[in-house]
This record gives C-alpha cells, sequence and structure tokens, in this order.
C-alpha cells in the first residue's frame, strides 16, 4: 500500500463538520501505521479561510472553484478524481453523511473502485488495508482487507471523538487546481427545515418512539409519558416515513442532533442512523422486546419488554409520584 | 412514462442472526429474508408517479427465496411487469449485484428505454458500494441520492434530497436517470392479501439468465461475528409495574424526577 491518507472534509454553509475532525483522528493514526503522510482535502468556493481549520493534517490540498459552491456531488467527485489520478492517494475516508455519501459512491463510480460502506475502524497493517464495517443494522460486524487502490471509504459519524481531530497548529494549506464540466445535476436551492410545533432539540425530556410503536394510536402512549414531564415524542426514521411524526421531530442522521437529560426509548432498536443524534443524551433508557437490539449497547438502562406495556405503566408511577 | 425499480431482499434484523460455518457471512439456513426497506420506498415512489402520470413500472429483482412473495405483492400494489435474475447463488457482494443488473438492464429486450431508474439509496448489508450511483455511471445517466421526493415535468426530474437537522436540498436531474430513494413521499401503500392471491394466479414472473460477471475481490471479508460489547445497559427486569417503579427511583436518584 502506497500512497498517502486522504481525509475528505465536509464543509456546508460556511463551516466545516464535526464529522471531519472525526476522520481527521482516524487518519492520523493509519496514517501513522503506514508510515504515510495525512492529508485533508477541501474543496469549496472562496472557503480557504476554513483549511486553516484542519491543522490536525500534515497537508491541506484546497480546491478553489465556483462549481464546488453548492452541494453537487457530480462536481466534488469529478474534481476529487481529478486530484486523485494526479497524486495517487492510498486511501479516501470520506464521511458517511447524507451530504458527503454521494460524493464518495460518485466518485468510487468513476474510478470503477468499490466504496467501503458503514466503516467504524481501519488500520494499516503489513501493508494492507484493514477495516471493521457494520452490517444488518448494527447486528453484525466483519473484518475485511481491502485491496483497492485508491480505497474509497465511507466512514460512520462517532469513531473517534471531536476534540482528538482538531489541532491549534497552523495548517499547510496548498491550492490545486481543479477544471470541470457542466454538471448533469443541477442544484436549485435549500429547503429550511419546517417551522416545528416543538424544538425537540430543546426539550430536556425526549420520549422517542420507533418501529416497536406498532400503530400510530400507540403514540398516544407516548405522549402520555412524555406530558408528565413536560417532555416531547420524537421518533426513528420508519415512524418519520410512515408519517406518524413529522420531520420536525425525527432524531438521527437526517434529522436532529440532541442530547436531553433524559431519552426513553420506546421500540427503537438502535440502528446506526438513529444513535448518531441521541448517543450524547446524558440517561438513555431503552425498552425494547428484542433482547439483542443493539440499542442496549448504547442505553444507560435497558428493559427487555413491550414498549406498550411498560410506558403507561411509567406514566401512572411518575404522575404518583409528583401526586 | 416507464420507470424500472431495481430490488433485493435483505436479511430480517427482527430475527436473531448468526454467523454461518465459514465464520464469514450469515448462517442462512433459518434466515428470514425481505425486502430491502429503501427498496420497498422505491417501489412506492414508482407507484405515486405511475397514479400521476401513467406509464409503466417494471421491476428487476435478483432470484432468492422468498422473492416470488416480493415480486408478486408488488404486482398486486400496481406494477406492470416483474423480472427476476436467475442461476446465482445468495449474492453477497454489492459490486457484484451491481454488474449483474447493469447487464441484465443493457441487454435485456424491453427493459429500456425508461424515464427513471429507482432504487432504494441503500440496505443493510450495502458493504462494498451503493446499488445506483454505479448504475447510472454505467448508463452514463446523470445520479441523485438520498432522495425523498420525485416530480417529473419536461423530461426533468425535481429531487428534494436529505441533508441533516432536517435541511434538505432541491435539484433538477435531466431523464433518463437514476435516483436513490431515501423514502417515498407516502409510505408504501398497503394491499391486501386477496389481491395478491389474484396476482399470483393472473400475472407471471419472467425470468432472464445470470450473465457471467468478473467477481470483484477489491474487498474480502476475513471474519464476521456480533458486535463486541463494550458498554452494556443495566438490565431491568420484571413485570411493568415493577420496571416503572425502578426507573422511577433510578430518575429519582437522578434528580430528574
Amino acid at each position: 500500500m502506497a500512497g498517502n491518507i486522504w481525509v475528505i472534509a465536509e464543509a456546508w454553509r460556511g463551516q466545516v463538520s464535526e464529522i471531519t475532525f472525526e476522520l481527521l483522528a482516524l487518519g492520523r493514526e493509519v496514517a501513522g501505521q503506514a508510515g504515510a503522510p495525512l492529508e485533508a482535502v477541501l474543496l469549496g468556493s472562496n472557503a480557504r479561510e476554513l483549511a486553516q481549520k484542519l491543522g490536525a493534517a500534515d497537508t491541506v490540498l484546497y480546491a478553489d472553484n465556483a462549481a464546488l459552491a453548492d452541494p453537487v456531488p457530480e462536481n466534488a467527485a469529478a474534481a476529487l478524481a481529478q486530484l486523485i489520478k494526479e497524486r495517487q492517494p492510498a486511501a479516501v475516508l470520506v464521511p458517511l453523511t447524507n451530504l458527503s455519501v454521494d460524493v464518495g459512491v460518485v466518485l468510487a463510480a468513476q474510478l470503477s473502485v468499490p466504496f467501503l460502506n458503514y466503516c467504524k475502524d481501519l488500520k494499516s497493517a503489513d501493508g494492507k488495508l484493514a477495516a471493521t464495517c457494520v452490517l444488518y443494522g448494527g447486528k453484525m460486524e466483519v473484518n475485511v482487507t481491502v485491496a483497492a487502490q485508491p480505497a474509497i471509504i465511507g466512514i460512520l459519524p462517532g469513531v473517534r471523538s471531536v476534540e482528538q481531530g482538531r489541532s491549534d497548529k497552523a495548517a499547510t494549506v496548498t491550492d490545486v487546481a481543479v477544471t470541470l464540466a457542466a454538471p448533469k445535476v443541477h442544484f436549485k436551492k435549500y429547503l429550511e427545515p419546517e417551522t416545528a410545533d416543538v424544538d425537540i432539540t430543546q426539550k430536556d425530556f425526549l420520549v422517542a418512539v420507533g418501529r416497536g410503536i406498532q400503530t400510530k394510536d400507540n403514540l398516544e402512549l407516548a405522549e402520555d409519558l412524555a406530558a408528565t414531564m413536560g417532555g416531547a415524542v420524537c421518533g426513528s426514521r420508519p415512524v418519520i416515513d410512515q408519517g406518524w411524526l413529522g420531520l420536525s421531530r425525527q432524531v438521527g442522521k437526517s434529522g436532529m442532533l440532541v442530547k436531553p437529560k433524559l431519552y426513553v426509548m420506546l421500540g427503537i432498536s438502535g440502528a446506526p442512523e438513529h444513535v448518531e443524534g441521541m448517543k450524547g443524551s446524558q440517561c438513555i433508557i431503552a425498552v425494547n422486546t428484542d433482547a439483542a437490539a443493539p440499542i442496549f449497547n448504547v442505553a444507560h438502562y435497558g428493559v427487555v419488554g413491550d414498549a406498550l406495556e411498560v410506558a403507561p405503566a411509567l406514566t401512572e408511577k411518575i404522575k404518583a409520584r409528583k401526586g | 412514462m416507464n420507470i424500472l425499480v431495481l430490488m433485493k431482499v435483505v436479511p430480517d434484523v427482527v430475527e436473531e442472526l448468526e454467523v454461518g460455518s465459514d465464520g464469514k457471512s450469515l448462517d442462512t439456513s433459518f434466515l428470514r429474508t425481505i425486502i430491502n426497506e429503501r427498496d420497498d420506498h422505491a417501489l412506492e415512489q414508482a407507484l405515486l408517479l405511475k397514479d400521476k402520470h401513467g406509464g409503466k413500472v417494471t421491476l428487476l429483482t435478483l432470484d432468492a427465496p422468498d422473492i416470488d412473495d416480493v415480486l408478486f405483492t408488488a404486482l398486486a400494489k400496481g406494477a406492470d411487469r416483474a423480472v427476476k435474475i436467475c442461476g446465482v447463488e445468495s449474492v453477497q457482494s454489492t459490486q457484484t449485484a451491481v454488474r449483474l443488473f447493469g447487464d441484465v438492464i443493457a441487454k435485456t429486450e424491453g427493459l429500456l428505454p425508461v424515464d427513471l431508474i429507482l432504487t432504494g439509496v441503500s440496505a443493510i448489508d450495502d458493504l462494498d458500494g451503493l446499488m445506483a450511483a454505479p448504475i447510472a455511471q454505467q448508463l452514463g445517466w446523470p445520479y441523485s441520492g438520498v432522495v425523498t421526493q420525485v416530480t417529473l415535468a419536461d423530461k426533468t426530474a425535481t429531487v428534494v434530497k436529505e441533508f441533516a437537522g432536517g435541511v434538505r436540498g432541491e435539484y433538477e436531474v435531466p431523464t433518463p436517470a437514476v435516483l436513490g430513494i431515501q423514502a417515498a413521499e407516502k409510505p408504501p401503500r398497503y394491499v391486501p392479501v386477496a389481491k395478491v392471491r389474484a396476482a399470483m394466479k393472473s400475472q407471471t414472473i419472467e425470468t432472464v439468465d445470470a450473465p457471467a460477471v468478473e467477481a470483484a475481490a477489491m474487498v474480502e471479508v476475513q471474519q464476521m461475528a456480533k458486535p463486541q460489547v463494550t458498554g452494556h445497559a443495566e438490565m431491568l427486569e420484571g413485570s411493568p409495574e415493577e420496571v416503572a417503579e425502578k426507573i422511577c427511583e433510578l430518575l429519582a436518584k437522578r434528580g430528574l424526577l
């Protein structure tokens, strides 16, 4: 395995996303093991000052192009493909976010290499890259070796801490030029979140419901429980997809990031996409019928049981205590 | 307005999953599979577009146990044609699936032309790639992923794509295009069993032989295992009332109640 270790920085609406620093922390370890430099790659338009935040990398490659101002995966992938052909990195670490995943898959398709998905850990040993990836919604993990050159690797959020990947060191920025053709897909505009009746990111107490709630009518059990402590109800993707709760109540990858004092989970198995949005909660209590549900590896307290029975019992007990 | 929907089945994670004797893949002896949830949304989005614009919805899948149920259910919901690629043992690699789908789409009479190819943006077993982008690359068509809304007019699909924090983006994609669907605009429709049985009697599933495709060995699985647990919840046991009481005590101790 020859070549540098690259981290694709995610810059969005004038900010470097936190996951960029998590990837820099992981990339630093891999680069150390491989005896190769760690490079961050930042694409943007008039965004050079953001490169200064990436001092954890040995160098930052910054490509400035008006076509990189908006989130058009095709443009970003074309820019990266050019840089990869010129510079031949060994591994390209891509944030597994809704914003960056399309850049990674289009890039891999353009280069005719696999896109290694759901990666939670990465090492370089004996000249080879070895990754651990999470499959089946967190129920299994696989150790894989990656022989692709370059290896395009989608890294899950939260694999290292943000702090590990921040540095006060001034970044060494190299400007690189990319030539971009007109894209097939055109970005028109951002659609801002609907005005929410409740801002779940501001609540101290959240009751989160998942597939295990079974029907829309059962939401009432969650509403009752939330009401006992002035909290609100939120949900995981399946509940939002069913239209039982609005988009403003979604917690996870596409939805909100919440850190309440208490997060009670009713019938949520704990898919990585949901955990991403709530793992910073101070106290997590999960109720699920499946004793092997991955959420029990995340929650502080767990109950193997029917959320539809536990929720009303808890509502009554809290009411009784509060008098 | 014609749409091709690419679908596959994945293990049902509601069931307990076990590692097979090779230590590298799932034990399939009692494995129950279901349609990939995102593919089910891709199907629903295709049917919503058909409801609005007319046209035909064709399904293309890889053969698998239970796949006929999935296809007849989709036909009962309103899809017009179902084709399965036969002669492949369980396809473990998304790269291989991409090659199979790509080859069959290009070579099977009557699958193209279409206005859109829709498929789920991801699946829980997508280890070495996601389906939609490499299919688009192969066809030379535009691609957009993480899509939650599709509107069609004048050979252009206006799509809405999810970002984070509830923010979304609107894009214009010229058709024909390949879209990776995150969620349909409405929940996947329900179809009564009687209608599925009727579809089984009145409709047929076409088969095509799997083409020989090169095995991609750029990602090699060494070992599969259940996740090592670094931390585990303290489990509370008892009847719902007993558990509720224990939770109250915990909350009181933490000053939350």
